[in-house]
């Protein structure tokens, strides 16, 4: 067998930091042979990104410095060469591809001037002969009228070309190894299947190795030759694609997989993994996943387990796979989580109708001139009709700009609908001023999408509930407003001393608790979920859905859950419309619509995305005696 | 018989807020949790020391009297036909007598710091009746610490005074620019549309204006004829002790009216991003009213812009004073404004050879405002957002 095109041995990058060293990746080793795919996978946090960063030597100095192991590219040591040979290796040898193509790309520049600036970087060439190449290369990457593009600025592209360009600038070289971290997290549905194809069919054309990172499981699963599963800065599994997904042998593997929604799921409480990746100043002197494993056993914190062979070309670093350790006095286990889920929602049954919006339409006015005269409108929101019915979820699906975060708004009353009928209990909320709306203010609340810009960082987490409280609930005294922000918190799951903290100190997900817990406190019947779990990990992501299940069946609150993931969907609603263009293209149960769809776009909707075979799942248990 | 200026009213209500901020300390949750965080850095406390020292200087210098008039034998004047006390048209302030002996050790003309003699030569008589052209002996030799100025005045005492000035076209400049540019800002920023048009409106036509000419208008309308240190005449004695036509007011508010669209213009930026946050619509959805989510979400999270905007305008509007005290309508001499001495130090340093020192005590003085200044505006910000608060 010939070279690996790299291979990453004992790899260690620290950061310094104010708090000590942060090992941010802490010794991994991995090969990719060439035209091979290797995914890393993992929840954030967990340094995917500074390996890949390592790999193309351009970890952010002085803070950030390589410890110790070596990255041998074509068999050549990297780590030890100058800045000037490094330079010729990135973009030449080595390329990347970022998550967020609207960012990469400088706006001020044609997408030709980029791209050419490239490839005469890096290779002899003339002018007319890198426009010639980077005109084929865009053919190749599938972007229609090269010609044309090429004296594009940025702006006019769409994300899903943009990271087309973003590809085409990468391979414009013919690099050994391609890093694609996260190429596709920030793309819709639809056009995050284009992407992937793209970078397995120009690998399979080219040859080129292509390092994926990505926190998406399903990913991985048709587009990965070998996967390895990062967690805290270390690999813990390390296998190809096949066996990983057939006998996920590290007890975080198997929770990671678990906690992805999908139909098969349906009525089950979805597994999670309870509390959050240690920081990387103070990682366990042992196995990094000890404290939050559901198989933990005695010497697991204070023996580090190597990641050894445990099945052919399995590698695992679990004591439990560890014959020797399993008989040797520290096996005694710890702790011994069922392997069974418990069943969570109740039954879906045609209820009584507690939403009903009925031609709805939100028109944004494009002003124009002096005078700022209306030319014309943006119909965001253009004729839709909805049923959302008491305790039930209805999701509302769609691609990003598709109108289905203005009709959340719109529904709710933050923004004002042109035209239609919002009749909630009865009462039309669209006829309504603010005074009249006060009262359906605490009935109808919303969570929205980014924990991080949801919640003031200036006011402590009181204040941010007592708000709602305050405005809607003016009776309550001081005393029961604090009984009540105590309930709700505990009602999400944090505790009620919590309340005195800024946002700051949170992680994400209890964030995203603390958004729920602000609706809660006004006791809502309807909650209007805008990408409510979109920006999670998928392992906090199952723990909001379940809280979110566990609310709607202990209050009997509705949802209207507006969503671009279809997995979610399909595990936590009762009905889905699909929206596109401002209307909605088809209205069904879930069941119905997944087994079932009529339109075309939800059929290209359903096909684009990921999928893990269903019956793999029945063959995911936690390891144990 | 005291007399307060116009400006004084300024200082004080300095330091009224001083003194309402260390009350509120002692009890209010936020300000006691960014007043421990400020304590624990300690370049902010000497920076802090540094300006309650200028704060200090700034207050004695703002309480001010006027002495009665001593006749030959040493007795109190009266008016001939009301028989009350005539009082001395000068009023002199604490700094004036606390630092008397600098203030009147005055020598002929230009000294060097710490020298013992004159920097120019003279001829001087011995006692032989010979005439020697040497470096006359000080008065007072080895007292000025920053040298004496043309006519022989102190120049450390008279950077002293520009201490008050300076403080008052900082502060006074900034606390008429602040509510402006919040009030205005936030509201184009949050309510859009018409009002948006209207401020803007507002702005652009004011920041078009070129500024110093909208300056030299005003103070030649308003300014011409106010107080401007020294004497006091019949026309700013005439309400009795309080002086408002002072020519340094008027800098002030003229000041302030031309530069509040900078920061506007920033505030409502931000007001546009912020009003588009997810908590504030959160907080719509509660049914709070615009003024209520102003109040708590808009205003405390534009707040950094202000403090980064008044510490680097700070030392602009002290040279502002100076340009315009250049061209006739800045600070009178006799009040002592840096922006004096550095317009005095532009003849000076033409000179061979150089006379530095009234450049260097205004920049030593200006440097040991506006360095602390900035240093403790930044530790501020960084303690009052929680997101920087160590655990």
């Amino acid at each position: 067998m010939s070279t690996p095109v790299i291979q990453v041995r004992d790899l260690k990058t620290y950061f310094q930091t104010p708090k000590g060293v942060a090992r941010a990746v802490d010794g991994i080793s991995f090969e990719i042979p060439k035209g091979a795919t290797f995914a890393l996978v993992g929840e954030s946090g967990c340094g995917k990104s500074v390996t890949a960063l390592s790999l193309i030597q351009l970890v952010p100095e002085p803070a950030g410095y390589i410890a110790g192991g070596e990255i041998l590219l074509n068999g050549r040591e990297i780590v030890v060469l100058t800045e000037r040979e490094k330079r010729g290796i990135r973009g030449n040898n080595i390329s990347m591809i970022f998550q967020e193509p609207m960012t990469s790309l400088n706006p001020v520049f044609t997408i030709g001037d980029q791209i050419i600036e490239t490839i005469k970087l890096h290779q002899k060439k003339t002018s007319a002969e890198a426009k010639a190449l980077a005109m084929d290369i865009f053919g190749k990457v599938g972007l229609p009228d090269p010609e044309g593009l090429i004296n594009e600025y940025p702006h006019r592209l769409s994300g899903g070309m943009r990271q087309r360009v973003m590809i085409a600038i990468a391979l414009s070289c013919k690099p050994d190894l391609l890093i694609a971290d996260e190429p596709t997290t920030a793309l819709d549905v639809t056009i995050q299947d284009q992407i992937i194809s793209l970078i397995r069919e120009v690998k399979e054309a080219t040859g080129t190795a292509v390092l994926l990172i990505t926190h998406n499981l399903a990913l991985v699963y048709r587009n990965a030759e070998a996967v390895g599963v990062m967690y805290a800065g270390k690999i813990v599994e390390l296998t190809t694609t096949r066996d990983l997904f057939r006998n996920p042998m590290h007890p975080y593997t198997v929770k990671l997989l678990r906690s992805i929604p999908g139909g098969e799921k349906r009525g089950k409480a979805l597994d999670t993994i309870p509390g959050t990746v240690p920081p990387a100043t103070s990682y366990p002197a042992g196995c990094h996943f000890s404290g939050r494993c559901p198989r933990e056993m005695e010497g697991c914190a204070s023996i580090y387990p190597e990641l050894a062979e445990r099945a052919a070309g399995h590698k695992v670093a679990c004591h439990l796979h560890d014959a020797e350790f399993m008989a040797g006095p520290s096996s005694k286990p710890l702790r011994h989580e069922p392997d069974s889920l418990a069943p969570l929602a109740a039954p879906y049954a045609q209820r009584k109708v507690l939403l009903d919006v009925k031609g709805l339409k939100t028109h944004y006015p494009i002003r124009k001139g002096l005078l700022k005269r209306v030319a014309g409108f943006v119909k965001a929101v253009d004729g839709i009709d909805l049923t959302v019915r008491e305790g039930s979820t209805l999701a509302l699906v769609g691609e990003s700009g598709c109108g289905k975060t203005t009709a959340g708004k719109s529904i709710i009353q933050l923004l004002r609908p042109t035209e239609g009928e919002i009749l909630f209990k009865g009462s039309d909320l669209a006829r309504m001023d603010e005074r009249q709306m006060k009262p359906f203010r605490s009935l109808i609340q919303i969570i929205f999408q980014d924990p991080y810009s949801s919640l003031n960082p200036r006011l402590m987490i009181k204040e941010t509930i007592e708000e709602g409280i305050r405005s809607l609930k003016p009776g309550l005294g001081r005393a029961e407003r604090e009984r009540k922000i105590t309930e709700v918190l505990e009602r999400v799951g944090l505790t009620p001393e919590m309340m005195y903290r800024y946002p700051h100190e949170f992680s994400g997900g209890q964030r995203q608790r603390i958004g729920i817990a602000r609706a809660l406190a006004v006791d809502p019947e309807f909650i209007v979920c805008d990408e409510a779990v979109s920006a999670l990990d998928v392992s906090v992501q199952a723990q909001i859905l379940n809280l979110l299940k566990s609310i709607q069946r202990d209050f009997g609150l509705s949802f209207l859950f507006i969503t671009h993931d279809l997995s979610v969907v399909e595990y936590i609603a009762d009905e889905v419309a699909v929206m596109y263009d401002g209307k909605i293209v088809e209205r069904n149960s879930t069941v119905e619509i997944f087994s079932n769809p009529s339109h075309d776009y939800t059929k290209k909707l359903l096909s684009a995305i990921p999928k893990i075979d269903p019956e793999l799942a029945g063959l995911w248990r936690l390891p144990g005696r | 018989m005291p007399v307060i200026l116009a400006t004084d009213l300024i200082v004080y209500f300095l330091v009224a807020m001083t003194i309402y901020f260390v009350i509120r300390a002692r009890s209010d949750g936020t300000v006691k949790a960014a007043w421990n965080e400020l304590r624990r850095n300690r370049l902010a406390m000497v920076s802090m020391f540094f300006l309650a020292l200028y704060l200090g200087v700034a207050v004695m210098d703002c309480v001010r009297w006027r002495d009665p008039v001593l006749d030959a034998d040493r007795e109190v004047s009266r008016s001939e036909t009301s028989g009350a006390v005539i009082y001395s048209p000068q009023a002199l302030s604490l700094l004036d007598r606390a630092a008397s002996k600098i203030r009147l050790n005055t020598e002929k003309t230009y000294s060097s710091p710490f020298s013992d003699h004159l920097f120019t030569k003279e001829s001087i008589e011995m006692p032989d009746g010979r005439a020697v052209r040497d470096y006359p002996g000080l008065k007072y030799p080895g007292s000025h610490w920053l040298g004496t100025d043309k006519v022989g005045n102190d120049v450390f005492f008279i950077a002293l005074k520009g201490v008050r000035t300076g403080i008052v076209i900082g502060a006074g400049t900034t606390i008429i620019i602040v509510p402006f540019a919040i009030f205005f800002g936030v509201i184009a920023g949050y309510y859009g549309g018409f009002t948006d048009d209207i401020v803007q409106y507002i702005y652009t036509t004011l920041s078009s204006i070129p500024g110093v000419l909208l300056i030299v208008a005003f103070m030649l309308l308003f300014g011409s004829s106010g107080y401007q240190g020294g004497l006091l005449s019949h026309r700013e004695t005439f309400l009795g002790f309080f002086v408002p036509n002072e020519r340094l007011f008027w800098l002030c508010l003229i000041l302030g009216i031309t530069s509040w669209t900078d920061l506007c213009r920033l505030i409502r930026g931000e007001t546009l991003k912020l009003r588009e946050l997810e908590y504030v619509q959160a907080s719509k959805a509660f049914g709070v009213t615009s003024p209520g989510i102003i109040y708590r979400h808009i205003v405390p999270n534009v707040m950094h812009l202000v403090l980064i905007t008044f510490v680097l305008q700070f030392s602009g509007l002290v040279l502002a004073e100076a340009v315009l005290s250049y061209i006739g309508i800045g600070v009178g001499p006799e009040m002592g404004s840096w922006g004096n001495m550095i317009n005095t130090a532009r003849l000076e340093l033409s000179r061979e050879p150089v006379v530095w020192w009234n450049l260097f005590g205004s920049f030593l003085f200006m440097f040991a405002l506006v360095l602390p200044a900035n240093i403790f505006g930044d530790a501020v910000r960084d303690a009052l957002d929680p997101r920087l608060r160590y655990r």
